[in-house]
């Protein structure tokens, strides 16, 4: 594991300072749904934050401005200490996105040269981390057969290898799991693993709180876009006697019949 | 926490110590526009379209339908129209799809999450784009020029070099309108066809317009002289005429303000187009 240095302890990997976001209301016209509530919360160097919430909690609208595919109705957020509204926050992070195709006419060794290349990573030093995400993710030997003869699940492992060409600090994962089998979860989560025992910073999102016990550092619960719940997950686990699936539920229950 | 299954030795960093890579500007939109020249290599549209070109110009060729001395004239004259649509219908075709293809597989997102900006994730597509239909120009051109040297015992080189290169220019123009309009109208399918009428509409009208509008009563009167101001007269472009003709080459000045005038518009559409596009969310 890589040592931290002073200044890096200072300076939170992922800062979400007070963000709204608010969309036009789908069902009714003129009116305004918000998706995320004044949420502000902190990632540091090395930690593994488990970002969970049920479907439409507002999960993937936070990370769409942490991306800045979308600027936030208010707040803002900063990566790296650097506002997400400029485009070299991105150069350090790897984002696998909640749903992906990836281009179709290409094989999976060409679309990672293509986002290498968008990193300005040298040609030979591209080589080698294609080879080592490919047979990270298990598709090597798959690599030169284009995209549109892959299964779905080899398909998300594109969407992952891809997230670490650049090899980055941090990394922020959309409900990474889902549409797995139980072997393809286990893999995603060893993954996820080997990322924290080598020092990277992982966010990720999830509906399901069972999966993120073994590896996260931290977790917060969002609920309809607020923040219900935030903490380490140890602490957690004492106070609800080490059943967070429990604590999961009664808050979300409590929420539906709300 | 000791239920995880033993990891692999191999670290995941491979160049020690996190380097600071950066690219150019110019090597991302470099990166973006092979994407598309792959894109079209890899589909079946040129080859069809280039087949059936060539098809009908040697069927025609070989049957001597005209009166003898007329053959080569407008054998060259169909091969040539044949050419001029199939690249407009490429060139739209093609540049119409990306940007919406982008959004509905959404390979856009995994693209923009990296250090990308959007003015360059456009660049890139219209250098690709046009590159693309200039690698197909190129093909189109060495047919045309093989066929008629053939029949005619002549090869103006320069003269189709002039044409290709004005043809080129012209495709510019369309590809940068092209990419506009896949931003500004909403539905995707709808703007290739708005596209492929518009360049159709100013290629055959474009240059009488003017006259046109003389006799119209007056608001009508005003938007057409507005149009035929503010639109790009692609027909400019067109010297088929001198090809078929063999009438030789356009003096150099000319050509020269061509090129210019084509690289405006290009330029001008792009802006408006970075500039929509920077403006609008794209998690829709
Ligand atoms: N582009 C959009 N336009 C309108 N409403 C949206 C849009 N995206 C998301 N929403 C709404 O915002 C809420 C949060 O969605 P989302 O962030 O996708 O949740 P999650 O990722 O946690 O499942 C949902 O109620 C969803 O319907
Ligand atoms: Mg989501």
């Amino acid at each position: 594991m890589r040592v931290a240095t002073c200044v890096d302890v200072v300076e939170p990997i992922l800062k979400i300072d007070d963000l709204w976001v608010e969309y036009p209301s789908r069902e009714s016209k003129g009116r305004i749904q918000q998706a995320v509530k004044a949420l502000s919360l902190t990632v540091n160097r090395g930690e593994v934050f488990g970002f969970l919430g049920p479907n439409g909690a507002g999960k993937t609208s936070t990370m769409n401005v942490l991306l800045g595919f979308c600027p936030p109705t208010r707040g803002n957020a900063y990566l790296f200490g650097t506002s997400v509204r400029e485009t070299f926050a991105r150069q350090r992070i790897g984002y696998l996105p909640e749903l992906t195709y990836y281009y179709k006419f290409l094989t999976a060794e060409e679309i990672l040269r293509f986002y290498a290349q968008i990193f300005g990573i040298p040609r030979a030093v591209a080589e080698q981390r294609i080879d080592l995400v490919l047979k990270l993710v298990e598709l090597d030997h798959a690599r030169r057969r284009p995209i549109k003869t892959y299964s779905k699940g080899m398909q998300q492992r594109v969407g992952l290898a891809q997230a670490l060409i650049n090899d980055p600090d941090l990394l922020i994962l959309d409900e990474p799991t889902s549409g797995l089998d139980p072997l393809g979860r286990m893999k995603v989560r060893q993954i996820i693993q080997r990322l924290r025992n080598e020092g990277k910073t992982v966010f990720f999102s999830s509906h399901e709180l069972g999966e993120v016990e073994t590896v996260c550092d931290r977790v917060g619960i969002l609920i309809q876009g607020e923040m219900r719940v935030e903490g380490k997950v140890s602490d957690l686990l004492q106070q609800h006697y080490g059943n967070l699936e429990q604590l999961f539920m009664e808050i979300v229950g409590c929420n539906a019949a709300a | 926490m000791n239920n995880v299954v033993p990891l692999q030795s191999t670290p995941l960093r491979c160049s020690g110590p996190a380097v600071e890579f950066r690219s150019s500007p110019a090597s991302r939109v470099w990166a973006i526009a092979t994407v598309v020249i792959r894109e079209l290599c890899r589909r079946k549209d040129f080859y069809v379209l280039f087949i059936l070109t060539a098809l009908i110009s040697v069927t025609l060729a070989s049957v001597n339908i005209f009166g003898d001395d007329k053959v080569v004239r407008y054998l060259k004259e169909i091969c040539l129209l044949l050419i001029w649509v199939s690249s407009l219908v490429i060139a739209i075709v093609t540049t119409a799809r990306q940007i919406p293809s982008e959004r509905e597989n959404r390979t856009l997102f995994p693209l923009l999450a990296k250090p990308v900006s959007r003015g360059q994730l456009l660049m890139g597509k219209f250098v690709g784009c046009w590159m693309a239909v200039g690698l197909c120009l190129l093909c189109f051109y060495l047919f045309f020029g093989l066929l008629s040297g053939i029949k005619e015992q002549s090869w103006p080189v320069l003269a189709y070099l002039q044409a290709m290169l004005l043809h080129w220019a012209m495709l510019a123009m369309v590809v940068s309108m092209t990419l506009l309009g896949s931003i500004v109208f909403a539905a995707p399918s709808s703007n290739g066809t708005i596209l492929l009428v518009v360049t159709g509409g100013i290629l055959f009208v474009g240059s009488h317009l003017n006259k046109l509008a003389i006799g119209l009563p007056e608001p009508g009167q005003t938007l057409v002289y507005g149009l035929y101001y503010v639109l790009p007269h692609l027909e400019l472009f067109d010297v088929r005429e001198l090809l078929v003709h063999g009438w030789g080459l356009v003096p150099a000045a000319p050509v020269v303000g061509a090129l210019a005038y084509a690289a405006s518009y290009s330029a001008l559409f792009l802006a408006l187009a970075s500039w929509r596009f920077r403006r609008m969310p794209v998690n829709t």
